[in-house]
């Protein structure tokens, strides 16, 4: 059955694709909270940070880019628990079909809807004034970690998809991957905060991730680009572990 | 095939689920080209046992096998073979009933399947609707769909658990045209249901699902013939309040 795993793949994700573009809400709502942050702490809390000569956009984007995906993937969770729900993730099951197809479509459409979001926030914070030195290559490497990104917190995503047991359930796990970036380098430099906050800010997979893009659009080099990697690749193997373990117990 | 050789044969299945033993050793056959009918209450474990058939769920002891490949060792064989229609219509609600055929059509990776879907649509009465999204659709019309979308294909034996529940009797009577259709065509159908008379209306057989167990299978005539004997009694024959539905909206049957 292997040999249908991608046109099988691609015809599911066809599927899940127009879930995506006939209900342009759910997008928009994934823009619209990062974008209001955005706004907020640039033109409220931002003048009362100091982040020496860098203008506060520039320093804070990085941060908004990465809740703008913790958001964006809780509707990844949500469209895989609805299919469990309504039946039609079984009837897919019951078919001749490579079965894991069922996932890799919501796993692609993930990326492809965040990707949407995370370019409609670029777009506001460039209007707001956000200005990038990077280069072509730069702006390669931005891409590719954000993919990464996605991809590790898409295969957590799947796990409330296939085990929660109520709507609210599947979608309550993305709040503490929203909030990670608060207590990290993403809005305010690490040192003013006291001992043990500072200790997990600086060794929690935001700060390296945040610092690492920041980096990247400043036109520098990237010392802590190790680190972030090896916190995605982590993350994305740890959770396509779970996410497989929950898909196991599901399926027969 | 012969009798001897059952399109589904079912051994000593059991099933538990914590200490909750759902089943507890069913045996049963179904004659290819035959309507089946399990029947039972609400948890007699009679989608337990259309699961494990359906390579949903794996059976703790026993062996099923469905067109002669088993269901544990040969899932994907199985899956060839069948076609599950569930409890709740399981269609795609943000789709048009079109999409919804065309993409079976294509996970069955059948040649030309908008062709297949359009000859569905018409084979369902659903031609007028399929553009439209199935959130718009009743509940026969989904149902409808539901059962179109399993017969892309023309699988040989198609389960069908409860595929009247919450219908209304007209699109029920719908339901069963079809299902007697399909037996036409040398189809097998298992059906579970808890409507006796759907039982009755339908099934070669029956069989009563009943604390985890097959307790009665046979003919109808078989099983009537458990019970004593018929008495003769008069009485008057008022019409059900059925009879009165379905004469009352005779004619303008659904053109939603």
């Amino acid at each position: 059955m292997t040999t249908y795993l991608f046109s099988d793949s691609a015809v599911l994700t066809g599927r899940t694709l127009r879930h995506v573009t006939r209900s342009l809400d759910t997008i928009i709502t994934t823009a619209i909270m990062p974008i209001a942050l955005m706004l907020m702490f640039v033109y409220v809390f931002g003048g009362a940070i100091d982040t020496g000569p860098v203008p506060y956009i520039d320093y804070m984007l990085p941060g908004i880019l990465l809740i703008t995906i913790a958001s964006g993937i809780s509707y990844t969770a949500f469209r895989l628990f609805m299919d469990l729900k309504s039946g039609i993730f079984e009837r897919f099951q019951s078919m001749p079909i490579a079965r894991s197809g069922v996932l890799w479509a919501h796993v692609l459409t993930s990326l492809a809807a965040n990707t949407i979001s995370l370019v409609i926030v670029l777009g506001v914070a460039l209007l707001m004034g956000f200005r990038s030195s990077a280069g072509v290559l730069a702006w390669l490497a931005v891409g590719g970690i954000l993919l990464l990104f996605t991809l590790a917190l898409t295969w957590i995503a799947v796990i409330p998809g296939l085990s929660a047991t109520s709507v609210e359930g599947a979608g309550a796990f993305s709040y503490p991957l929203v909030f990670l970036p608060f207590v990290s380098s993403a809005f305010v430099p690490t040192e003013t905060m006291p001992g043990p906050v500072r200790w997990f800010a600086e060794n929690q997979p935001v700060t390296p991730i945040v610092n690492t893009l920041r980096d990247l659009f400043a036109g520098r080099p990237a010392d802590d680009l190790g680190i972030a990697l090896a916190w995605c690749g982590g993350l994305l193997v740890v959770a396509y572990v779970f996410a497989m373990l929950a898909y196991r117990r599901k399926i027969a | 095939m012969t009798a001897d050789h059952p399109t589904i044969r079912v051994r000593g299945l059991t099933k538990a689920y914590g200490k909750l033993e759902v089943l507890r050793g069913v045996d049963f056959d179904v004659a290819p080209g035959s309507i089946f009918a399990l029947l039972g209450s609400n948890g007699a474990g009679k989608t337990t046992v259309v699961r494990i058939l359906a390579t949903l769920l794996k059976a703790d002891a026993g062996t099923a096998a469905v067109g002669g490949f088993d269901v544990a060792t040969q899932p994907a064989r199985v899956r060839e073979s069948i076609s599950l229609t569930g409890q709740f219509a399981a269609v795609d609600e943000i789709l048009s009933g079109r999409e919804n055929l065309v993409l079976v059509a294509r996970l069955r990776h059948l040649r030309n399947p908008g062709a297949v879907a359009d000859g569905l649509l018409d084979r369902f009465s659903l031609t007028d609707a399929g553009a439209r999204r199935v959130s718009t659709y009743s509940g026969g019309m989904r149902r409808r769909l539901d059962i179109a979308m399993s017969l892309a294909g023309s699988p040989p034996v198609i389960f069908l658990d409860e595929p009247t529940a919450g219908l209304d009797p007209s699109a029920r009577l719908e339901v069963w045209q079809t299902v007697r259709g399909f037996a036409r065509q040398g189809t097998t159908v298992l059906l579970t249901t808890q409507y006796l008379d759907e039982a009755e209306q339908l099934a070669d057989r029956i069989a009563i699902l009943h604390q985890g167990r097959i307790v009665v299978n046979g003919t109808l005539g078989e099983l009537k013939q458990l019970l004593p004997p018929a008495r003769i009694e008069y009485v008057q024959k008022q019409p059900t309040l059925e009879e009165i539905f379905l004469a009352t909206i005779a004619g303008g049957r659904e053109q939603e």
